[in-house]
């Protein structure tokens, strides 16, 4: 299958220039951009400035080949067949897993459970650890930062079992009160749910020092890394947590497909998920054995292409270097802010000392929505609204806000971009 | 600015978003509502006085995007002191406008200043902003007293 080339040569050339102006010398971010096909499209005849990433990311070329060259070369059903193209689809997705494994730094494969998504994988954990772990008069803990998926579960779990959910608090800057967190974890906390990287604040929270307040007292971490796994590197046994969620649509991979990683004893004693096929060893009427991890989660055909997909995109990651990327996002994080900060009338949001590739914002009293829409007229694509995140909302005083984020394929460019629409905005609000 | 944003976001709308008409809550309002846009956290209560069938005072309190405040200012100025039944068929020929356009069955000129609303049907994801006040306004006149939601509103396009 062969790649279009959609850059003539004076494109080219500029790129080069533009590269070579673009922040850290190693970091090459044109020619990263030209692995995303989609970056080159125009919107209402203007290019395209994706500043949407943390909703969910652009694929690269490689991703969108391996997904189709799954299903030109490769489409079985996995595990049952003996056929030659059932061989092919198993190594392919259980190839998959072993990556996974190595991307996390897993101890085994098999603490690797491939889901729908960061979601799925926290209703999971709320509907398998949770039932059999969490009783009348227990704890659970989580914070004022998180993203509804790592919150509902957990309130219809503690609903479900008269359970006690907790909420540890944040400062004005979008930081945890580490104190405070600490004090809330009892005799009763049973699991501890935190997120790794904030959707709307970009706040990296301290995940190890969290499992070690923790553990110490007895209680389980879950790990919301679906906004982590595109910019940090994640070493769940250095972390130390016993689950840890994150989506391959938020990281260059597709939708559809996302890991549950679990400790290993964990996974061997928590009760099935969903029942169906694969989860068994075997099935009558009067008794049926479940599988061992990662089947006994895995009910069903598997997405075996989204697992293609999702491998293709830790190669993909692997491929750049992250320490020059880590610098490049960190460049243009500090460039964004400056640059929004002298917006008259711009107010930041999530301030953080740690953070990451999120930049919220309000202007003066413009609805975020109509600067959604009239950014959108200039090709600039925000998010605005709550952003799954209505008792954030609350905490910060405000109804919704603005959020530009940043993925390995954004540019000064993007920011400047978006500095310009916002002058628009101001304007037609003047 | 592009010409489809200047019809969105014309004088008119944005005078009425920046100084909203009968932005008060009314004493003695015989019909309350509650409007809510879950997709961006646009929120408005209107009230109504009812009397003898006719809309004798209107006002409305609530926060949210220009569209949304200028669409319920707007409403609120073209409802006053008139009778139900009118204020329902106007909701008729509103809601048919700001989903089909100019160029449906309603005509700019069957709904008088309300027309300045008319440039969100180019603006899909914006529609359910300016039918909020309409939806809630609806509700109020057939005094269930629900929360009105613009979830579920089927997509017109």
């Amino acid at each position: 299958m062969t790649t279009v080339e959609t850059s003539s040569a004076t494109n080219q050339r500029s790129a080069d220039i533009q590269a070579s102006r673009n922040g850290p010398a190693s970091f090459d971010v044109e020619r990263v951009r030209r692995d995303f096909p989609i970056l080159s499209e125009t919107v209402y005849g203007k290019p395209l400035v994706y500043l949407d990433s943390a909703a969910t990311s652009q694929k690269p070329q490689k991703v969108i080949d391996a997904m189709s060259r799954f299903f030109f070369k490769e489409n079985a059903n996995v595990h049952r067949g003996v056929h030659y193209l059932a061989e092919r689809a198993t190594e392919a997705y259980e190839g998959a897993r072993a990556k996974v494994q190595r991307f996390l730094n897993a101890e085994h494969a098999h603490e690797v459970i491939f889901v729908r998504g960061t979601t799925e994988a926290v209703n999971l954990v709320a509907q398998t650890y949770g039932k059999t772990h969490v009783g009348e008069g227990d704890e659970v803990l989580i914070t004022e930062m998180e993203h509804h998926s790592n919150i509902v579960p957990w309130q219809m779990l503690c609903e479900e079992k008269h359970a006690r959910l907790r909420v540890a608090p944040i400062n004005d800057a979008g930081e945890l009160l580490l104190e405070e967190l600490e004090s809330l974890i009892g005799p009763k906390t049973k699991l501890v749910a935190v997120t790794h990287v904030s959707n709307v604040l970009g706040t990296v929270n301290p995940i190890r020092r969290i499992v070690e307040m923790a553990h110490s007292r007895g209680a389980l971490v879950l790990v919301d890394g679906a906004q982590a796994a595109p910019h940090l590197k994640v070493d769940v046994q250095a972390l130390g947590c016993d689950f840890y969620a994150f989506s391959g649509h938020k990281m260059y991979g597709p939708t559809g497909i996302g890991v549950l990683y679990g400790r290993s004893e964990l996974l061997e004693a928590m009760p099935p998920y969903q029942g169906g096929g694969d989860m068994i060893l075997s099935v009558s009427f009067e008794k049926t054995v479940y599988n061992k991890p990662p089947n006994k989660f895995e009910a069903g055909t598997p997405n075996m292409a989204g697992a293609v997909g999702l491998a293709a995109a830790v190669d993909f990651l692997a491929g750049l270097d992250h320490d020059a990327l880590a610098a490049h996002e960190h460049d243009l994080l500090a460039y964004g802010s400056r640059a929004l900060s002298e917006v008259p009338g711009l107010r930041l949001y999530g301030t953080a000392r740690s953070k990451t590739s999120v930049i919220s914002f309000v202007l003066d009293d413009i609805h975020p929505h109509d600067m959604g829409t009239i950014l959108d007229r200039e090709g600039v694509a925000i998010r605005t609204g709550h952003h799954c995140a209505q008792p954030l909302m609350k905490r910060l005083g405000v109804a919704a806000t603005a959020r530009a984020s940043l993925a390995c394929y954004s540019t000064h460019q993007d920011i400047d971009a978006l500095v310009a629409g916002l002058d628009k905005v101001r304007e037609v609000f003047r | 600015m592009n010409g489809e944003l200047r019809d969105l976001y014309q004088e008119v709308v944005i005078d009425h978003s920046k100084q909203p008409r009968n932005f008060r809550k009314v004493e003695g309002a015989t019909r309350t509502a509650e409007g809510f846009n879950p997709l961006c956290g646009d929120q408005l209560t209107l009230y109504v006085k009812l009397a003898d069938g006719v809309i004798e005072d209107i006002g409305f309190q609530g926060s949210g995007c220009a569209i949304s405040k200028a669409s319920a200012s707007l409403m609120t100025a073209a409802l006053k002191g008139k009778k139900q039944e009118e204020a329902l068929a106007l909701f008729g020929r509103v809601h048919i406008l700001l989903t089909d356009g100019p160029n449906g069955e309603v005509k700019l000129e069957d709904v008088g200043k309300l027309a300045a609303l008319s440039g969100v049907w180019e603006f899909p994801m914006r529609v359910k902003c300016a039918t909020l006040a309409w939806h809630t306004l609806r509700s109020a006149l057939d005094g269930k007293g629900d929360r009105v939601s613009t979830d579920g509103e089927e997509s017109n396009r």
